[in-house]
């Protein structure tokens, strides 16, 4: 188990106050001016050897992403935004940091925007968190008052303004570049990519944009070493990071650990093991809605990062860990899911419109046990025809989960579901696209 | 996607009172000058709540003015968002996630809880016309699961007994506490904490 002296998050659960007194006691504001007077450069490959990688689910390498910003600002003013959307199902991590560590976000936001050479960072909030983003607010005027933000911020010499942007109950505006449509006023739809936001982003100036927790550990980095943080976890998986225990354990939780710590250690230490005891356990969702749940036998063994998740074709997403135990039923859980993204879906792309309620039907019907021997494998195939077909991660996002139920609980389905093909038993059925199959001539 | 319409009894005319204009222009100031559109969404929940938790299409075009932007682009956004309500809801507004991490911890109790209380169908008011209540997706506190949201506020960790006292006060008129109501402490492992203990003790 990570050493306490070793957490970020030292108020994660509030047992100290989040205001501006109570966070440089525990460190905050502290002779911040000494960390930007080393320069931008020095930040941005501290960071670099810290080997951060972004919390939001992608894991993208932070100090890489930074040092994509132009190098000279031009004509064009350059932006930090902070995307708190939040709305994976399985993930509350962030809320945590926005009400009870608001202001090492705020100051990861004066070095990020020092590195990056912003004078203002939005501050991207989803809309149900209206009461953790009013205590944000009250720590963003508290940073004012006290000169730690605004005209010459904290005595850096950078000048730098903080608002916050609410969001309006869209999971797409989690999607970098269709948070910016949604900060610029409009319907978040995700833009193309290339242009990547780093040259051309909010306005069509360049824009950072990264996550709360990712922002929120880098005055930390910065002031313990970049080999500090690179210490804990192992190789391209380093440090230590928030995850979200929910589902069917004795003691749900957000708890900060070390990456690669073993999923059954979170669960049973800190969790309070599966209800039902570990034998009960029949899945795991190990890293948001979006990511392919892992079965029993694989979460003996199983360590949660970045990497060792891919190599079980899941991912750690944003390490929001589902625990979904034998009372189960493991296909209504997956239809469930597959609800979520219909109703999410923006519907720019017609693969992920249509093919979101596709699955999400197929799902339900399979849950009953109406569907047809032929249909797991059509519903397979609906699933390849929307991830990669899409601008954004969405598409995929959508059809992993279900992907990762046909990989390991096909069986489950199959035994459910075994009503002859329709075709084969020659009813008219009015509304069955196919019809013209049901005539023997032509099929 | 989720589709939405607007109400069909729709109010003439709608204006911001002094409040919400002098809370619009100070949102309209954090953004860049010629950039006025993206104060949309915060207008928009002004005029939410100044009319009762609902935006008439009146409002969308009084906002579409005010910021000078095409009134097809504001009732765009206010149809594509889900927070907008686009038909008039109880006072009591309440949205129950039974996403996942919810569900299989027992959302639908909650479901059934506002059934008997407060209407058969969702999004349909009360008898007394205070609350109305709807299913939504993921609310992002799955820690705290299952749970609901009540205007602004989160009531966590409930089950349906819980539920219906909750909403018992509502119907009286009341405001419930917020908060867990399994009587934790924000997010931690109730009664199996092995972290940061020291400062919790200091």
């Amino acid at each position: 188990m990570l050493k306490d002296k070793d957490r970020i998050f030292q108020n994660l659960y509030n047992d100290l106050g989040s205001d501006v007194s109570s966070s440089q006691k525990r460190g905050d504001w502290v002779k911040t001016k000494e960390l930007t007077d080393k320069g931008r450069d020095w930040i941005i490959d501290e960071i670099k050897s810290s080997q951060l990688r972004g919390r939001g689910g992608a894991g993208f390498p932070t100090g890489l992403k930074w040092s994509f910003a132009p190098k000279e600002v031009g004509s064009r003013p350059h932006y930090l935004v902070i995307n708190g959307d939040e709305s994976e199902p399985g993930t509350c991590k962030d809320r945590d940091i926005l009400r009870f560590e608001p202001h090492k976000l705020i100051e990861g936001c004066l070095i990020a925007s020092y590195a990056v050479q912003a004078h203002v960072c939005y501050i991207y909030i989803r809309g149900e968190y209206f009461i953790d983003g009013q205590k944000l607010q009250a720590a963003i005027d508290e940073a004012y008052e006290k000169k730690l933000i605004g005209k010459n911020a904290a005595g850096t010499g950078w000048d730098l303004d903080i608002y916050i942007h609410y969001g309006a109950g869209a999971y797409i505006c989690g999607e970098e570049t269709a948070l910016l449509e949604s900060i610029e006023g409009k319907k978040g739809q995700p833009r193309l990519k290339p242009p990547f936001p780093a040259l051309i982003g909010l306005y069509g100036c360049p824009t950072i944009i990264n996550n709360v927790e990712t922002i929120a550990v880098v005055p930390t980095i910065l002031r313990r070493g970049g080999k500090w943080f690179a210490s804990l976890g192992r190789e391209k998986n380093t440090g230590t990071k928030i995850f979200c225990i929910s589902g069917n354990v004795n003691n749900p939780c957000n708890v900060e650990e070390e990456m690669n710590i073993p999923l059954k250690e979170l669960v049973e230490t800190h969790a309070g093991g599966v209800v039902g005891g570990w034998d009960n356990l029949q899945a795991v969702i190990p890293g948001g809605s979006s990511m392919p749940l892992i079965p029993k036998e694989k979460c003996e063994t199983l360590t949660m990062d970045f990497d060792s998740l891919m190599a079980e074709k899941s991912g750690l997403g944003t390490a929001g860990i589902v625990v979904i135990n034998k009372d189960q039923d493991i296909i209504k859980c997956m239809a469930r899911i597959a609800r979520f993204y219909k109703h999410e879906s923006c519907g720019q792309c017609t693969p992920c419109r249509e093919g979101s309620g596709w699955m999400w039907r197929m799902l339900e019907r399979m849950a009953n046990g109406e569907a047809t021997k032929d249909e797991v494998e059509m519903l397979g195939d609906v699933t390849n025809q929307i991830a990669g077909h899409t601008i954004c991660a969405f598409g995929e996002g959508s059809s992993w989960p279900v992907q990762g139920l046909l990989r390991h609980f096909k069986k489950e389905i199959e035994e459910r579901n075994n009503l002859e093909l329709i075709v084969e038993k020659k009813n008219t059925i009015p509304y069955l696209v196919d019809q013209h199959l049901l005539d023997k001539k032509n099929a | 996607m989720s589709l939405r319409r607007p109400a069909k009894d729709q109010p003439e005319t709608f204006e911001f009172n002094s409040s919400s204009l002098e809370a619009a222009n100070t949102i309209v100031s954090k953004y860049p000058k010629g950039k006025q559109q993206s104060a949309v969404m915060a207008l928009l929940y002004i005029a939410q709540r100044q009319n009762n938790n609902w935006i008439p299409l009146a409002a969308m075009k009084y906002i579409a003015k005010f910021l000078e932007m095409p009134y097809i682009k504001v009732y765009e956004v206010a149809t594509f968002y889900t927070m907008y309500n686009l038909s008039p809801v109880g006072k009591f507004f309440i949205q129950v996630c039974t996403t996942t991490p919810c569900m299989i911890r027992g959302a639908n109790k909650l479901v059934e809880a506002c059934k008997e209380k407060i209407s058969e169908k969702e999004s349909q008011l009360s008898s007394d016309k205070s609350c109305s209540w709807m299913e939504v997706e993921c609310l992002g506190a799955c820690v705290n699961a299952p749970m609901m949201q009540i205007n602004d506020d989160y009531y966590e960790d409930l089950d349906k007994e819980k539920t219906l006292e909750i909403l018992d006060k509502i119907l009286n008129g009341e405001t419930p506490k917020p908060g867990s109501y399994r009587g934790r402490v924000n997010n931690e492992p109730e009664n199996n904490r092995k972290t940061l203990l020291d400062l919790k003790n200091a």
